[in-house]
């Protein structure tokens, strides 16, 4: 604009600059929101600062998470120096993978040369059995490829729970509405009355991944059984979390079909990948900011980790008390536990296992598959104790 | 009104104080036609700031409260059976139950048409719709819900479509106990509420409570300020702090001495372990308070 000093900026030129920046930080601020700023600062004063940052935060942030991001990028976009945070924040371009184990663990007719040979159906079938109890640290990286494929046809589905809504059924309390309407049918003459009665539907699952340094090893194949566990059908969507040094949500970053480009969404996300453990703080974190305000109540609580705690355990059992009184059900599943000679000593482990009502190995392909069956509600041992048992695949 | 400072102060005539985010955002809602969706700790005056709306808009409030189950013959319109079929004998016993079209055209009026919120909201002008605790509501309501706020419109398959003259004002609520979906969040404008500072809480409860004096407004704001930072299961909103003022008035108290804080303090912790911590980690109520009473 001719005239005006040139500290000025164009309203569109910044609103959509701002947005950029901020979908580097990390906000989904997409065209549709910035259409909404700019007609939001439209009715209101664009050289005022304050009306130009409670016009973005209302329309392009979408959570309480969003507004943080906002804070800052809005401080650096329109503070001194306009341009130093128009680049791309600095991700690393982290690669989510396994640490690759000593080969020399492979059993036979596990390597690569043989799996060329395998050819017959019952060959391929038992090397997939094999696979399917392997300890998913000690496998190679070929056996990896073929374990991806295996989790990525898991179901996690959540036990039953009876809605609120109901549906026509042969028995159950007499459906008025329907009734009626039969009646009006027949021209107010009498007939059979119509019933309804309760409808099922899945429990939420909440996942909570242990992303670790003692877990490093299991953390890539337990974040593609949680990709796998939040694709299902119907129901309420499954909830993922890690936890590290703190807690982040990655329910969003999951939500790719494809678990190559949602595992590389979350290591872009997550600052603790293989950093030590506060499991107790971050439990009441997710307890705090998430939990009991809905997400874990009724619900089917899993934690992934190997119970290592290096903060306070007595925190631990306390907030593993809460979210035992929130959630249906508490499942633990600690991978440590598939190894011979398992006992949960791990402070951390011992302090939590009063509030555990299941507790389960998760070291390899077949042991997430029984955790997903006691997800389901199918007991597949009915002797099992239903506290502290441990089983060895 | 011109601006968000307009809408402030006729917010304010509604005794309900609004600060540059909430009044911003209400006339932003207000101006683009945009749904407000409001989210924040439970109590901190989500649901007063659509009746507060109502107040300065001198339109009548819609309520929508969600729930899990909630439906559309719960949220939009249903049919009156029971005076359709009412209607439908009463014809028959008229000997007018021949002409069948006639009868069937009379059944499906409007006056056996119930209109629940949402459609009142539509057939209503001006009006305030709030529709309390979306997430509260299932995921297939979120879904209905969308379409109606997008549309304003709602097409009765005996009846034809009903469109809104004007769109209402919505305000959408939600305490956050899961995510919304963000096609419904993509057609609002997002508001986060904040507890209010100390200086806005106490204008807050003096204009509730005119009655009660300087000083136990003082303490009693302290007091749920330092209540908040204190790291509690669930930390005081401003509708506790309100029912605090209430209970303290109630028994005549004049200022927020350890004893009358003992025996209400049930009106702002409703956990056990809050009343634990409050021991423990604040130094016992006695050691809060002290600091409040020190400013007099």
């Amino acid at each position: 604009m001719p005239g005006e000093p040139p500290t000025t900026y164009d309203a569109a030129d910044s609103v959509v600059g701002l947005a950029r920046t901020l979908r580097a930080a990390g906000v989904d601020a997409g065209p549709e929101r910035v259409h909404a700023m700019v007609q939001a600062l439209a009715r209101l004063d664009p050289g005022r600062r304050d009306d130009v940052y409670w016009a973005g935060r209302l329309t392009l942030c979408a959570g309480v998470d969003d507004i943080d991001r906002y804070d800052r990028v809005f401080a650096a976009y329109f503070g001194d120096r306009p341009r130093t945070l128009i680049r791309r924040r600095g991700l690393p371009a982290a690669q989510l993978r396994l640490v690759q184990a000593a080969d020399a663990i492979d059993g036979p007719g596990t390597g690569d040369e043989e799996a060329d040979n395998d050819t017959s159906v019952a060959a391929t079938a038992s090397r997939t059995e094999v696979l399917r109890h392997r300890d998913i640290a000690s496998l190679s990286a070929s056996d990896r490829a073929a374990m991806h494929r295996l989790l990525a046809a898991f179901r996690l589905r959540g036990d039953m729970r009876r809605s609120r809504r109901t549906r026509p059924a042969h028995r159950g309390t007499v459906d008025a509405r329907r009734t009626l309407r039969h009646l009006m049918q027949a021209g107010g003459e009498p007939v059979r009355p119509a019933h309804r009665d309760r409808r099922e539907r899945p429990r939420r699952v909440v996942l909570l991944v242990d992303v670790s340094g003692s877990m490093s090893s299991y953390a890539d194949a337990l974040l593609r059984f949680a990709h796998a566990a939040s694709h299902r059908d119907r129901g309420p969507a499954t909830e993922v979390f890690t936890i590290g040094t703190r807690l982040t949500r990655v329910t969003r970053e999951l939500a790719h079909r494809d678990p190559d480009v949602a595992l590389k969404a979350i290591a872009a996300s997550i600052p603790d990948w293989s950093g030590g453990t506060r499991l107790g703080s971050l439990v009441k974190e997710f307890l705090d900011v998430w939990g009991q305000r809905g997400m874990a109540r009724g619900a089917i609580a899993v934690v992934l980790s190997d119970g290592w705690e290096r903060g306070d355990v007595t925190l631990l059992g306390d907030q593993m008390a809460r979210l035992h009184r929130l959630a249906h059900r508490v499942v633990w599943a600690n991978p440590r536990a598939g190894r011979p000679g398992f006992a949960p000593l791990a402070a951390g482990m011992a302090a939590a296992l009063p509030n555990v009502d299941d507790f389960v190995s998760g070291h390899s392909v077949a042991a997430l598959e029984r955790l997903a069956q006691l997800v389901a509600g199918v007991r597949t041992d009915p002797r099992a104790g239903k506290r502290a048992e441990v089983t060895y695949a | 009104m011109t601006g968000p400072a307009d809408l402030a102060a006729a917010l304010d005539a509604q005794d309900y104080l609004a600060d540059d985010g909430v009044a911003t955002a209400a006339y932003l809602a207000l101006t683009m036609h945009r749904p407000l969706f409001v989210e924040g700790d439970a109590g901190v005056g989500k649901t007063a700031l659509a009746q507060a709306l109502a107040g300065a808009l001198e339109a009548p409030l819609i309520r929508l409260q969600c729930y899990e189950g909630i439906d559309a013959a719960q949220a939009l319109y249903d049919w009156d059976f029971p005076r359709q079929l009412l209607h439908l004998r009463a014809a028959e016993a008229a000997g007018k139950g021949d002409d069948a079209d006639k009868l069937e055209h009379e059944l499906y009026s409007r006056r056996f048409l119930i209109a629940r919120p949402l459609l009142q909201a539509i057939e209503t002008d001006p009006c305030v719709l709030l529709v309390d605790e979306v997430d509260r509501a299932d995921d297939e309501f979120e879904a209905f819900l969308l379409e109606v706020l997008s549309e304003f419109s709602v097409s009765i398959p005996e009846l034809g479509t009903v469109r809104a003259t004007n769109p209402p004002v919505v305000v959408v609520t939600s305490n956050r106990t899961r995510e919304v979906h963000d096609a419904l969040k993509r057609r609002c404008l997002y508001h986060w509420v904040e507890h209010p500072t100390f200086d806005r809480e106490v204008a807050i409860v003096r204009r509730r409570f005119p009655t009660a004096t300087a000083r136990l407004v003082d303490e009693v704001a302290t007091a749920v300020q330092q209540l908040r930072k204190g790291d509690l299961l669930k930390p005081p909103g401003v509708a506790e702090t309100l029912d605090w003022t209430d209970a303290l008035l109630a028994l005549g108290a004049t200022r927020l001495d350890e004893d009358t804080a003992t025996r209400t303090l049930g009106a702002v912790l409703k956990y056990r372990e809050d009343h634990e911590r409050v021991e423990q980690q604040l130094g016992g109520l006695a050691g809060m308070l002290a600091g409040a009473a020190n400013a007099w």
